[in-house]
Parts: C-alpha cells; structure tokens; sequence
C-alpha cells in the first residue's frame, strides 16, 4: 500500500499531490526532491528508483521529464509501486491525450479525479482506463498539438510514414471529436529495442531483442479482435542454452526465448495458429513483450579505428554500412565515441557530397559525436523533410583527425571507445516477427474501421568496441 | 494532499504568495453561495479549481472551509468532487467546521445514484476526525450492504479507515465479522480485495491484544480460505491477484500433491505482463518448494526466461526491480545461471545502480566454463570511459580470482591492467593483487616483478598506497629497493593524511627491518621518530610498541611482526548466510532491492500485515484449533516472532543500532517480564566461553546411557526457524511440574541455564506471568541429529506443554524423557 503520490516537475514543483493515508509527513515532496537532486554530489550517479529515508520508502519513475512519486513506510513489493506508477502515467495520459507538464496543469482537477479511484487509502482499485470511465466527469483541456514533442514510443511515427495521422494516437479517451462522431480506428505497434555488442574485430558478441506489441484502441462496442502472427513462430529454445545459435539462423523461423501477455489475452488458439484473440480495453496498453536472443542480421555494421599518427596526434575513422533494403530508410542517427582525456582538438572530414551531416567534438566529456539527422526545413507552414538519413545498402565514413595534449603511452585503443549508435529504423523489424492479420469481429455491414499496423526498430545500446 | 506547509519555498514570482488571493476567492464563494442564478455551476468550478491548484502548491486555503461547504450544496458531480477533495485535506486541522460537512455527506450517502453514494461515504470516511466517528458507524453499515458494488467497495476501505481513527468503534460496530463474511460471499472481486486488505491490516493490529483476531488471522490462512481465493484467481484485477498470491505465499500445504496443484493452477501467472504479479508468484513458488530441493531448483529453472523478459521489457525503474530480484537468486545459486552470464553484460546507457548489480551477478556465475568470457568483458569495462564502473569491473575480476577459476590467466589479465598507467585502475589493481598475494602467495614472483615498477608517486589513493606498502614490507626480499623507496615514503611523513597509510608504513618498515638491516635502519629511525611524534594515538601506539619491543629483543620483534603466515583461505563474506536467509523470505520486498532484511529499515508498526509483529507476552498460549494447519501456523507466527526478536536484539548491540523499535511499552511496563533475550544469550555464551556451562547445576542428572547429548551444540536461529518449519512434531506431552520449579522461574533465566547444564539448549524465549515460551534445542553427542523442543508453561497450573520434532524420531520418546528428568529437578539444589 502507498501513503502518497505526487507528481513533480522537473524544477520541483508539486504539480499534482495525494496523501491517502496521512502517515508520512507533507514535506516529502520537498524531502524526496532533495534527495534526487543531490544524490549525484554524494558520489554516486542519479538516484535509484527506490530508496529510504528516515523510515519513508520513496518510489519514483521519470516520466516525460517528470516524475512520479510513491511514499510508504511498509515494506512493500518495489515491483507493485512502480508498475503503479508506470500505469498511472499511462491512464492519465489515455485521458489527457497529450502527457506532458502542461496537459497535467490544464487537467489538475481531471487528474485528481483519477487518482481518487485508481487508489484508496493507499490499495490499488483499479487502473483501467475503461473501468475508470464511468467515474469521471471532467472533460479533459485538450493542449495544443502541434506544440508537443513526440514521446513515448507511439510517438515515433509522427515523423516520416506520411499516411499515419499523426494527432490519432494524442486523442483522449474520452475527449468528442469536433464532428461529434468518434472516428473508428486502432492502432498495433510492433516495436522492437534491440542491442548489439560487436567485438573489436566485428564479430557480434551478444546481441538481443527486447519487442513488444503495442495496441490502442478507439473502436466503440468492445469488438473481439484476433492478431495473427507468424506461423513458424516458437517460444522458448528449448534445453540448449540460449546462445547457441547453431541451426537457429537460417531456417527462417521466428524463435522467442520467452514473452509475456496482458490480461485480455487469450491464448486458447495460440497453440494451433499463433493467434492472438482479445477484446481491447480502451487506451494504450502492450498485448504482448518477447525477447529473443535468436541471432538476427544487425541493420548496420560499424567499422571503428584509431591509430597513432605521431607523438601528439592519432587519426580516427569510422565507417557506417546499412544492410537493409533500399527501400527502408533509418533516420535520427547518432554515433557516439570517447576519445582519449588528453585530446584537445579534432578536425573532421566527412566524404566529399555528404549533406545534412553533423559533426562534433564534445570538449566536456571529450566525446565525439557524428549526427546523421534529417534536416528539416519549414516550407510553406508545411512540414517537408529533406533527409539525409541513411538509405538501405549505403555506406558513410567520417575521418577525424586528433590532436593531444599529451604523449600517449602505451595502448590508444584503450583510451577511446566504444563506438556507441543510436536510430531508428521505421517499416522495419529485427526479428521477422509479423502481424499477418488483424481481424476485427463485424458490428455491421459498413463497419469497416481503420486498421494501422506499424513496425519500427530502435537501440536500445548498439556498441562496436575498438 | 497539498501540503500545506508554506515554509517549504519561498513562492517564485508566478505563483501567487496566498493572502489576498486566498481573501479575494472568500468572497467570491460568499456571492456565489446562496445564488441559484444559471451558469452557477460554472462560476464555482471556476472557483474551486483555483482553491484546488492553490491546495496543491502548498497555500494553506483552510480558512476558506465555511465558504466551501455553503457552495457544496449542488447536484453538479465534478463540483461535489472537489469540494470533498478539499474537505478531506482539511478537515482533520479544523475539526469544528468539518462538523458542518456531516449534514450534506451523510444527506448524500442515502442519494439516489450510487456513485455519489459511494464518493460521499469515501469523503465522510476521510475527514479524520476523532469525535466525528459516531456519524460514521451508520452509514458504513448501510454501505457495506447496499445493492451497488462500488458503494461496497468504498465501505471496505471505510471501515479501515475507521480503525484508523477509532479502532474501538470499529471493533464494538462489528465491522470486521461483517467484511469477512463480505470477503468470503460478495460477487464483485474488488470488494472482495479490499475485505482482505482491510482485515489484514485490522486483524494484526489487533492480534496484540486479542487472542480471537490472531485467531482470525490466522483462519485467513486456512486451507477453505485459500482455496476460496485460488479458486476466484482470474476474476480478480491484476493488483488483487498480487495480493492474493502474497496470502497464499503464507499458507503452508499439507502435502506435496496439493503444492503442484497450486503450482499448476497458478503457472500462467508467470506470462502475466504485469511485473508485480510475476514476482508475487514467483515468491509463492519458491516459498511452497522450499524442502523440496529438486523441484525448488526446477522452480528456479523456469522463472529464468519470465524474469529475464520483465527485465528487458518495462521502463528502468521497473527493470531495476526485477533485476534486484534476479540478483538475489542468482547470489543464491549461482550454479543455475552460469549459462546465463550474457545477460548480465552491462550496456553502456546503464545507470550506475544497475551495472553494479550486474557486475555482482557476473562474479557470481563466474565457474570453469565460462570465466575467460566474463574476464574478458570485465577488461573491456575496466578499460572504460565510466571510472565507478571501471573500478567496480577491476575488482570483480579481483574477486574472480579469488574464487580460483583458473587464476593464472586472471593474475596475467590484473598484471596487465598495472601497464595500463591510467591512476585509478593503477589503483584498484594494486588493492587486489595484496589479496590475491594473501590467498595465493605462490603468484608472488610475477606479481611482485611487475609491482615493483610501479613508481609510488603514481599512487595516491590510501588504500592502494597501503596496499603497495604492505607489498614492500611483505616482499622487502624480492624487491630490490624496498628500503629504499620505503625511505623515500618516511620522508614524506608530514604530508601522508592518512592514519591508515602511516600505520602500515611503520609495519612495512619493520618488517624490511628485520629482513634487510643494514639498509632500513635509517628509515626505521625516522619512522619510530615520525610515528612517536604522531597525533594520531594508534600511530602513536603503535611505534611505541614497536620501539620497547625492539629494545625488549629483536627475536622476539622478529616473531611479533613478521611470523611466518598461512595463506588465507576464504575472506570473510560481508553478509551473513542468517541476513540473506531473512531476505530470501522477504522476497518481492524493499528488502530485496535494499539488500537489508525489512527490521533494518522500517519501524516496528510498519512491518506489513503479515509480519507477526506481536509482542512476546501475547502468545497464544494453549489454543488448538481443529484443523491442523491452523495450529501449525499458530506455532510458526510465535515462532518466526520469538526468532525475530533474538536476532534483532542482536542487531541492535551493533553500532548502527536500530533499537527504537524495541523500547515498545508493554516490554518496559511490567515489573516481572523476562530479561530480554539478548542478555540471556550474551550472557550464556559467556558461560560457555569459560567453561561454565557444565558446572552450574551442581547435581547434574545422570543422563540415561541411551542418549548422549553434546554440549556445546550449535544451532543458529534462521536454521532453527528452517528445521521447525520442515520437521513434524514427533512427540507432544503435557508435563506438570513441581513447586519448586514454578518458583524458580520467577526468574526464567534459571530455567535456561538449568536445561543448559542438561546440554539443552534455549534459542528463544518470552512471555510473562503465568505464561512463559521457550524454544530448545539439543544434539546428540556422537552425529548430528538435532532435537528441536517448543516448551510453554504456565506457572499457575504447573503446566508445562511440550512439542519436540526430531531429525531422528526414533530417539524422540528418549530425549522427551531426558527433557523431562532434566525439568524436573529445576529449583532443587
């Protein structure tokens, strides 16, 4: 059980407070934030989600930039509170439509409203966003759209898939369409988070997927919907060790090491045809996360290499080689890696031609940084992308030339690196893993409600050592 | 909720500083009161919301309470809402006024729509206000029956809520007979959840000072109510299932069939999506297997894949719990996860918190088969950007090496961090090659070559430059200018800071001393010079004992300072087996991710419904109930309690005491309670150090030759707990003692000490007149068989009940009969 739950911004403010049970005392807020901010100067890095002060436990998850807090003074499971907080965040979000500092204070009251019902005197009631409809009555203040930035997962096909809509997944729950009638529409996600660790000679040392399948839904009547997957889908691996890979690849199956469901799922035909059948609550919610450790084909190969190029200077070359197809196009590209402490001026060259490319050295940290952004320009009022992103089967090379403070002794490959990367890939999934159909139960005749069905591949960590 | 302390901060330029504001919404809300003018309703919501925003930034708005609750008389929902959003924050500071809100909440309780039925009664059960608890009572009765199940899921928290304010008007009302026959009947699972909760949390606060609600308690884990609740499992929302399976986790089956069918009833909860629910079955499975090593291992087997996906699939924080968890099993039996190891990789966009974890676990899994791979990613992160991490890296290694997989390699891999020449790695490695040295002085030839290069100006840090010196004087033979560089160091006296350096700067220069003379003499002048003059009184000490001891006899010095040494085989563990053993228990708890067991960072009072907090002079003395498992569970909650308070008291003489837990009134109160256990303890192993143990009874009886008892036999409480938990009561005897011996244990100290010069053993007690506890234990002379002994006597009937289980039942009847022949002489000279 939990005595409060608050929610802060990134300065500190209380934006929203709860005491449910009035046995911690009201300065927590100050108390917890004070904590968090100075966690760093005591040594270690940031806070961790979970600790203790004078007897009070102080949960907290970030949460576009602000945080959501959790006190008690029992000894309760830290999965429980978090987990808690993580679905408070998203009801409220299913109910503002946009999640962000603003839509909180516009929607104080309507969040209050919310929190009444999700706990009571600290035990959780219920966190559905379907079940909490019928208790709210605020209409939620819709905040401007076009001003938000692109958050959470959902957010990444706002950019670049031209045909999505892109204010469909910022819609309220409960919040009328301008034309009085809800437009008829679902949405299912493939999103994949995959991390590659690529030895200094190239070979992949470890690599995983983490996916998961999102689903929200704005159909009216509580449809039963059915979501086919692949057919040579298999779970679990069997006896062998999971980093076998013998015999694993090629053979074109698609093989989970484990996955997890949510509670509307049926897995009475799983079994018999990798379906999937489940009546969708209302709001955003994950039908299904998988992981797999099947060895995939990593989407880019890096070639990273420093070399001494006398006393005080080493040249650094990193080459980028895309190996999907033409066709698919990754954007929001980064490469990262940590030069020597002693360096002190980088020159860099990029292949004759490159356009859109950004290139930096960060003093600070002595970090390299090579930005492969779409640029982006404003025409008209209207959103164009002139991209240089990198296209399927393309290859890219930055030079960069060092210069030290210091002689070097020893090994150079020591002091720098790794090469980290960080994209993301729309239309495009790791693991194979497919929605072959999305069946939706008919109502009527013309019910015929929009389907979309949308893959995208990021990082998670993609390392090429040195 | 918004707390109304404004000192908290000074209020920024856009937000208002309270007072005239606050004044200028008072009479705003005085206009609107009494109007019933169109678009009323509007004008409020406007209003209340800025009495709300002003609550939640921390303006204190209690002086608005009239005006609210004369503007709360209105049909409008989302108004009623606010408005006992605020009445609930302030009516507990203004109770006069809150009386002025009774009138329209208990008027709303009885409204037509169910829903403002139930937001009123939850507003009339949140006022917090003592003298308001009559005007309670009805309306939660009605609640608790009203046709709507949101009405009666908003009672059953009620009526917790007022035990919270007034337990006796909740105790006298009977409310808690109600919720269970709600918990037990009721068709909504969500009333059915908050039954359980709310009697959880009332039954053990009461079980103190009612033997009828630990009974209670108790039957909440009965075998029907148990199976109630496994049987309505899937109806239940993804939080109840969490807390139902946190129950059963407490029920202890009677056999083995009946503990598949759980676990097969409850398999596909390890596929549930929801974090919280994975755990609490996870800690149910392995609480139900826990004698059963075979199926407990394959227990571990199958939550490995759910417990890896929780990890990779939520948001950090949450992956940080299930890794906390996933840390504990794997310290716990590494062997199981040591194909595993890749998963415990760091990523490089890892916070700190978590690559620690994993590091830990890494060491861990380490075996034969897999170290080269995890030495070699350990360099990789040693040679890293992030320094914590670096330095963590080096000494997991360091650790690994200690574990003796194949330390050749490893010792070239540390030797090879020492050419690295970045400070920190320089100086983790130096840390670890002196212990390496210390378990495995045969490495001593290649480490030292390569120590010896290293130039002591590059060592800052004082536990690498104490380790360094300790090098120096360990292998002044090896290396070439130990003396001198020792020399260099003395000279350098003044500006060492730290004691710890100086200290084994002195050692050093001793033990060069006595191996190269002529070479060290000056240094160890300068050095017995320096530490003389030293502020610091254990440098001080120390050269003066090195001083008298070399002009006492430089042989005798020889053997003080430098006695030839064994290698040491196994450092000391930080932790405890008994203190990971309690975590174990308290698995799915802060005291997973805490590394702590739940005693260590929570007050007494606050230990969970569950926690069998009671006092020891409430123990349920001599109550049976029919079923079995009841008593058996009976036992175990005084049990857990008795073992609980000895090792906390033993905590507690630690230095970072958490003792005010345990200056709890009713212990201090009485005038003959029993001393608290920890002196009994502390005391009797006293007794036992010097040999007392047999001497103090001066008529030991002759013990019956069929059964010989070791005494000096040891058992530590968590195994006691263990073994009483697996083992059936084997022999079970009421005893009527003598007269001297009731007067006897007017002290129940002489009790212990008396049973100790029989060789048996008290490893807990408690109770006061006429009631007393203890447990015993006992071992046989020749194997190690161990009597386990639960005695309760009950000084004004000369009772005494026994209940002994035994490794061995077939000796039972004959320890009983010692037992007995032992009991009966206390008192007598």
């Amino acid at each position: 059980m939990i005595s409060q739950f608050f929610v802060l911004s990134q300065r500190g403010d209380n934006i929203v407070f709860r005491d449910y049970r009035g046995d911690v005392q009201k300065g927590s807020a100050e108390i917890f934030f004070r904590k968090v901010k100075f966690w760093k100067e005591d040594g270690e890095e940031e806070a961790p989600p979970v600790f203790n002060v004078d007897g009070v436990n102080y949960f907290h998850v970030k949460v576009v930039g602000l945080l959501f807090v959790a006190t008690t003074r029992t000894n309760v499971s830290p999965s429980l509170v978090l987990e808690l907080l993580q679905r408070i965040a998203r009801v409220v979000k299913d109910y503002l439509g946009v999640l962000n500092e603003d839509s909180i204070r516009k929607n104080f009251v309507l969040v209050y409203e919310l929190l009444d019902e999700v706990v009571d005197f600290g035990y959780v009631q219920t966190t559905s966003t379907e079940l909490l409809k019928s208790f709210i009555f605020n209409e939620p203040i819709v905040v401007d759209v076009a001003r938000l930035q692109a958050l959470g997962p959902a957010g990444l096909f706002m950019q670049g898939t031209k045909r999505m809509p892109g204010t469909a997944v910022t819609k309220s729950v409960v919040a009328n369409e301008p034309a009085g009638r809800k437009r008829e529409e679902i949405f299912v996600d493939i999103i994949e988070k995959i991390s590659v660790t690529f030895s200094s000679s190239g070979y992949i040392l470890t690599s995983e997927i983490d996916g998961t399948i999102q689903m929200k839904s704005y159909l009216s009547g509580n449809p039963e919907i059915r979501l086919a997957l692949n057919d040579d889908l298999s779970i679990g691996r069997g006896g062998r060790s999971i980093y076998d890979y013998s015999g694993s690849s090629g053979s074109g199956a698609v093989i989970l090491d484990d996955c997890n469901f949510h509670e509307s799922v049926h897995l009475d035909s799983f079994d018999v045809d990798r379906t999937l059948s489940l009546v969708p609550p209302d709001g955003e919610f994950p039908v299904m996360n998988y992981r797999i450790t099947q060895e995939f084909k990593p989407p880019f190969r890096i070639n990273a290499l420093i070399e001494q190029a006398g006393p005080l200077k080493a040249e650094v070359i990193v080459k980028i080689r895309a190996e999907y197809a033409s066709s698919i196009t990754a954007n929001t590209i980064l490469v990262q890696m940590p030069l020597p402490p002693y360096t002190t001026r980088v020159s860099f060259e990029l292949e004759p031609g490159a356009v859109g490319q950004v290139t930096d050295f960060k003093e600070s940290n002595k970090r390299l940084e090579w930005g492969l952004k779409k640029a982006m320009f404003l025409l008209n009022g209207l959103m164009s992308c002139i991209l240089n992103s990198i296209v399927g089967g393309s290859e890219h090379t930055l030079r960069a030339k060092l210069t030290f403070s210091q002689e070097s002794h020893g090994n150079i490959t020591k002091e720098a690196g790794p090469v980290s990367m960080n994209f993301t890939i729309p239309m495009y999934n790791a693991s194979r893993l497919q929605v072959k159909y999305l069946q939706i139960a008919k109502k009527s005749k013309n019910f015929n409600p929009y389907r979309w069905v949308r893959y995208v591949t990021q990082t998670n960590s993609y390392v090429a050592r040195i | 909720m918004a707390p109304p302390a404004q000192s908290q901060r000074s209020p920024s330029p856009s937000q208002p500083s309270g007072k005239g504001e606050v004044s200028d919404l008072k009479m705003q809300l005085r206009q609107l009161a009494g109007s019933r003018a169109p678009g009323t309703d509007d004008s409020k919501r406007d209003l209340f919301k800025k009495v709300i925003s002003y609550m939640t930034i921390g303006i204190d708005v209690s002086s608005l309470f009239s005006e609210m609750v004369m503007c709360s008389a209105t049909s409008d929902i989302v108004l009623k809402k606010m408005c006992y959003l605020y009445v609930g924050n302030y009516a507990k500071g203004n109770p006069d006024i809150a009386l002025l809100t009774i009138n329209f909440l208990q008027k709303d309780c009885k409204d037509e729509d169910p829903m403002i039925r139930g937001l009123a009664l939850r507003s009339l059960c949140s006022l917090r206000v003592a003298n308001l608890v009559e005007y309670l009572v009805g309306p939660l009765g009605l609640g608790l029956k009203d046709g709507n199940s949101y009405v009666r899921m908003v009672a059953t928290i009620g009526v917790l809520k007022l035990y919270h304010i007034s337990a006796a008007t909740c105790i006298d009302a009977d409310f808690p007979a109600m919720l269970k026959h709600l918990m037990l009947n009721d068709p909504d699972t969500q009333v059915v959840a908050n039954c359980l909760s709310a009697l959880q949390e009332i039954w053990s606060l009461e079980a103190s000072q009612s033997e009828e609600a630990s009974r209670e308690r108790e039957a909440l884990l009965s075998k029907p109510v148990i199976y109630y609740f496994l049987n309505r499992m899937k109806e239940f929302s993804e939080w109840a299932q969490c807390l139902v399976l946190e129950l059963v986790a407490k029920y202890v089956p009677t056999d083995s069939n009946e503990i598949f069918d759980m676990m097969n009833l409850l398999e596909d909860r390890l596929q549930h999506a929801n974090g919280a629910v994975v755990l609490a079955t996870i800690k149910l499975f392995l609480q139900l297997t826990l004698s059963m090593t075979d199926v407990h291992q394959q227990v571990y087997e199958r939550i490995k894949a759910p417990l890896l996906t929780l990890v990779s699939s939520g948001s950090p924080e949450q992956s940080y719990a299930v890794l906390s968890h996933l840390h504990l099993l794997v310290m716990r039996a590494p062997m199981l996860f040591s194909s595993d190891y890749k998963h415990f990789y760091c990523q490089y966009n890892e916070s700190f918190y978590v690559k620690k974890l994993k590091l830990e676990m890494l060491t861990a899994v380490a075996n034969e088969n897999n170290t080269y791979e995890i030495v070699t990613e350990l360099c990789e992160y040693a040679a890293n950007v992030d320094i914590p991490i670096a330095r963590e890296s080096i000494r997991a290694v360091g650790k690994i090496a200690l574990q003796q997989y194949d330390v050749n390699a490893i010792v070239d891999r540390l030797l090879q961090f020492l050419e690295m020449e970045k400070d920190y790695v320089t100086a983790e490695t130096l840390v670890l090659v002196k212990d390496l040295l210390r378990k495995y002085p045969q490495w001593s030839h290649d480490c030292i070559a390569v120590v010896g290069n290293i130039s002591s100006k590059n060592v800052q840090e004082p536990k690498a430059k104490a380790a360094l010196i300790w090098m120096l004087g360990e292998y002044a033979q090896e290396m070439q200018d130990a003396p001198y560089v020792l020399e260099s160091l003395i000279d350098n006296w003044d500006d060492e800071h730290s004691a710890e350096v100086r200290l084994h700067l002195l050692t050093a220069v001793m033990k060069c001393f006595l191996r190269r003379p002529p070479e060290t003499q000056k240094a160890l002048g300068a050095a017995l010079a320096a530490g003389l003059a030293d502020f610091h009184q254990d440098v001080h000490d120390r050269a003066l004992f090195y001083y008298r001891l070399l002009q006492h006899n430089v042989s005798v010095a020889e053997n003080v300072v430098n006695p030839p040494k064994q290698a040491v085989s196994v450092f000391a563990d930080t932790q405890s087996s008994e203190i990971k053993d309690r975590i174990f228990d308290e698995f799915n708890s802060l005291s997973v991710v805490y590394q702590k067991p739940s005693y260590m960072f929570t007050d007494k009072e606050h230990r969970g419904a569950f926690s069998f907090t009671e006092e020891l002079g409430n123990l349920s003395i001599g109550v049976e109930s029919a079923s079995n498992v009841v008593s058996a569970q009976i036992v175990e909650a005084s049990d857990n309690d008795l073992l609980l308070s000895t090792s906390e008291k033993e905590e507690s003489r630690g230095p970072s005491s958490n003792g005010s837990a345990y200056s709890a009134p009713s212990y201090g109160a009485s005038s003959n309670h029993p001393l608290p256990a920890h002196s009994l303890q502390s005391s009797l192993a006293i007794d036992d150090l010097l040999g007392l143990g047999l001497t103090i009874s001066a008529n030991p009886e002759p013990l019956p030759p069929s059964l010989m008892l070791n005494p000096r036999a040891v058992l530590d409480p968590s195994a006691f707990q263990q073994k009483w938990r697996l083992l059936p009561i084997s022999v079970s005897q009421e005893y009527t003692m003598n007269p001297q011996g009731v007067a006897a244990l007017a002290t129940p100290q002489s009790l212990l000490r008396h049973m100790q010069g029989h060789s048996i053993h008290c490893i807990a007690s408690g109770g006061q007149a006429p009631n007393f506890k203890f447990f015993f234990f006992a071992q046989k002379a020749e194997e190690l068989s161990t009597f386990l002994v639960e005695c309760v006597i009950n000084s004004s009937s000369c009772k005494a009940q026994l209940k002994i289980k035994a490794d061995d039942e077939t000796t039972s009847q004959a320890f009983s009969d010692l037992f007995q022949s032992a009991l009966s002489t206390l008192g007598t000279p």
